[in-house]
């Protein structure tokens, strides 16, 4: 058994997929540090959604083991590693589309709470306490003068700030962010990238994400993976001065524009 | 703005001023219509059947063909309790609630997986396989004639469950109500709205912590407990079990009633057996043979304008809205 850091929250060993006779991850080793902002960046079809869904327990890994706060979650069902404080968020929206906004993180804050099995008293009712983290949620994600409205009627940007915010309403140590901009419209942007940047900073967060501007001015800490394995880690100025990578992104315009810009 | 979210957590399962005066007018209706009591009585026990199936199906996307099979075990428990151990009405209902609650629960592990395709072949299978044992156990059940020789007790030991149905109908409002409140409690609670969340996304509802396969196998026997109170009230105002309340019909039935009244609220249950009984009385008065036709073009007039339209005439003839 390898020691590692007391200050690593998150750590994937040697994790392996198999979909029959395609690897799609391949030996992947990562190590997220506490408060981390670490970023997770490769090709489409480089097995970045696959590892998301190992960690998270929607696949089983074909082989290696998974630790989150120093316990073993490999063999753990999903929703045993949320209650645990392992939280993703989907590259493709996944909401509650008949809920309204304030259902759905009332909902999400009962259930982390250890509420969610209660059937007698009404959701939301008590001291309060949960009232107050929804109201704080609806500000920080601008969904405040939106929260009765039934999410599948929400602009994209908005749903999209939804998704997010469910997450954070499930009070997460370790943050999964699967394309956080996806399909977001310039107009509504700013918003999700203020929120982005405004996570809580005792949140370890690791990002996936094809922006490179997004990346760059998030991360502290880049893992670039091609074909489903590692291929390189290190901080942003040596990812980004590193050939191989810039080989990666060859010919993928604004990707590798966006590297080469903080080249040298 | 604090304080914001909790007076809108507080307004969502706030009562409103309807629903007393709905409940009010059905406690009324046996004694302003005493001569419909044995109607009334049919009405609040389908209803409650219709409830049970809208907590699985409304709230929580759990599709199903097969609900009569908590209703006809609901049924003769309460047939066979009344017979054979004791003919006091209370303690049959809660047998009998007992004994659906154990059959939800094996039930319980034919839903949790596959897609709704699956549930409905499976519910069906399951309500089947159940009236082909009714049938074929005579010597317990009476097989095709039916459980006959079904007394009960006085209700309270004071309450005769005499001809005119006035204690059936007020025994049966009771338990519906009382079941009702217990629903309404639930659907606003946590747990309902995780219910609503595993109906809605399943793989979030996951992702959010939610155990699912607990909350659909909770629900499910829930669900069952209550449609076998309302197959016991049938069989206790009735005095007679018969392999019918296993039938097919019945869980279409009960499903058409969903239809009638709108899923997710409840209510629909209720309105959909208020409005279908009282179609039946007034159809089958006029035409006797023929008035499910009637009700199947009620049903498709329903389904193709939506309700909500079809209870607004001043809309029918403004443009649609695409």
């Amino acid at each position: 058994m390898t020691a590692w850091a007391a200050d690593t929250v998150l750590a994937a060993r040697g994790l392996v997929k198999c979909f029959g006779g395609i690897t799609a991850t391949d030996d992947v080793t990562l190590e997220l540090k506490r408060g981390a902002r670490h970023a997770l960046i490769g090709p489409n079809g480089a097995g970045k959604t696959t590892l998301i869904n190992l960690l998270t327990g929607v696949l089983e890994p074909s082989a290696g083991s998974i630790s989150l706060l120093g316990q073993d979650i490999s063999r753990m069902a999903p929703h045993q590693r949320v209650q645990r404080g392992l939280v993703r968020t989907f590259q493709i929206n996944q909401l509650f589309n008949a809920m309204t906004p304030l259902q759905t993180l009332a909902m999400a804050v009962a259930q982390r709470r250890g509420q969610g099995a209660r059937w007698w008293t009404p959701l939301g009712s008590g001291r309060g306490d949960i009232a107050r983290r929804c109201d704080e949620l609806l500000q920080q994600f601008h969904l405040a003068d939106v929260m009765h409205q039934r999410t599948e009627l929400l602009a994209y940007g908005k749903r999209r700030l939804l998704e997010i915010a469910i997450a954070l309403a499930c009070e997460p140590s370790v943050l999964l962010l699967d394309e956080p901009v996806a399909g977001v419209p310039a107009g509504q942007r700013e918003e999700l990238l203020q929120t982005v940047a405004a996570l809580p900073a005792e949140v370890s967060v690791l990002l996936i994400e094809h922006d490179m501007d997004l990346v760059f001015s998030f991360a502290s800490r880049m893992t670039v993976m091609v074909n489903g394995a590692v291929l390189t880690e290190g901080d942003p100025a040596s990812i980004a001065n590193d050939p191989r990578v810039r080989a990666v992104y060859l010919g993928q315009g604004d990707a590798s524009a966006a590297i080469g810009a903080r080249h040298g | 703005m604090s304080g914001r979210a909790l007076d809108a957590l507080r307004g969502l399962s706030r009562i409103r001023p309807w629903e007393p005066v709905l409940w009010l007018l059905a406690f009324a209706a046996p004694a302003a219509l005493p001569s419909h009591a044995l109607m009334i009585n049919e009405i609040a026990v389908f209803a409650l059947f219709a409830i049970s199936l809208d907590l699985i199906l409304g709230f929580t996307g759990i599709v199903s063909l097969g609900h009569a099979a908590f209703f006809g075990m609901g049924a003769y428990a309460a047939a066979l309790f009344a017979k054979w151990v004791l003919p006091d009405p209370l303690s049959g209902l809660l047998f009998a609630m007992a004994v659906c609650s154990v059959l939800g629960a094996v039930c319980s592990l034919s839903i949790l997986r596959g897609t709704d395709l699956t549930r409905l072949m499976v519910t069906l299978g399951v309500a089947l396989i159940l009236l082909e044992l009714a049938n074929q156990m005579s010597w317990l059940t009476g097989g095709a004639d039916g459980l006959q020789g079904v007394v009960m007790a006085p209700l309270l030991g004071r309450f005769e469950f005499g001809l005119s149905g006035m204690t059936a109908a007020y025994y049966s409002l009771c338990v519906t109500f009382t079941l009702f409140i217990v629903l309404r409690r639930l659907v606003y609670s946590p747990f309902g709205a995780t219910l609503m969340a595993v109906r809605d996304n399943r793989l979030r509802a996951m992702a959010i912590g939610i155990p699912v396969s607990a909350r659909l196998a909770s629900v499910y026997i829930i669900a069952a407990v209550i449609a076998g109170a309302a197959g016991a009230l049938l069989a206790q105002t009735t005095g007679f079990a018969s392999l019918d309340v296993f039938d097919f019909h019945r869980s279409a039935d009960v499903m058409l009633l969903l239809v009638i009244g709108g899923t997710g609220w409840l209510y629909g249950g209720i309105v959909g057996a208020v409005v279908f009984k009282i179609m039946h009385a007034l159809l089958s008065a006029v035409t006797p043979q023929y008035w499910t036709f009637w009700i199947g073009l009620f049903l498709v007039v329903l389904v193709m304008t939506g309700r909500e339209r079809l209870i607004r005439p001043w809309t029918w003839w403004g443009r649609s809205r695409l």
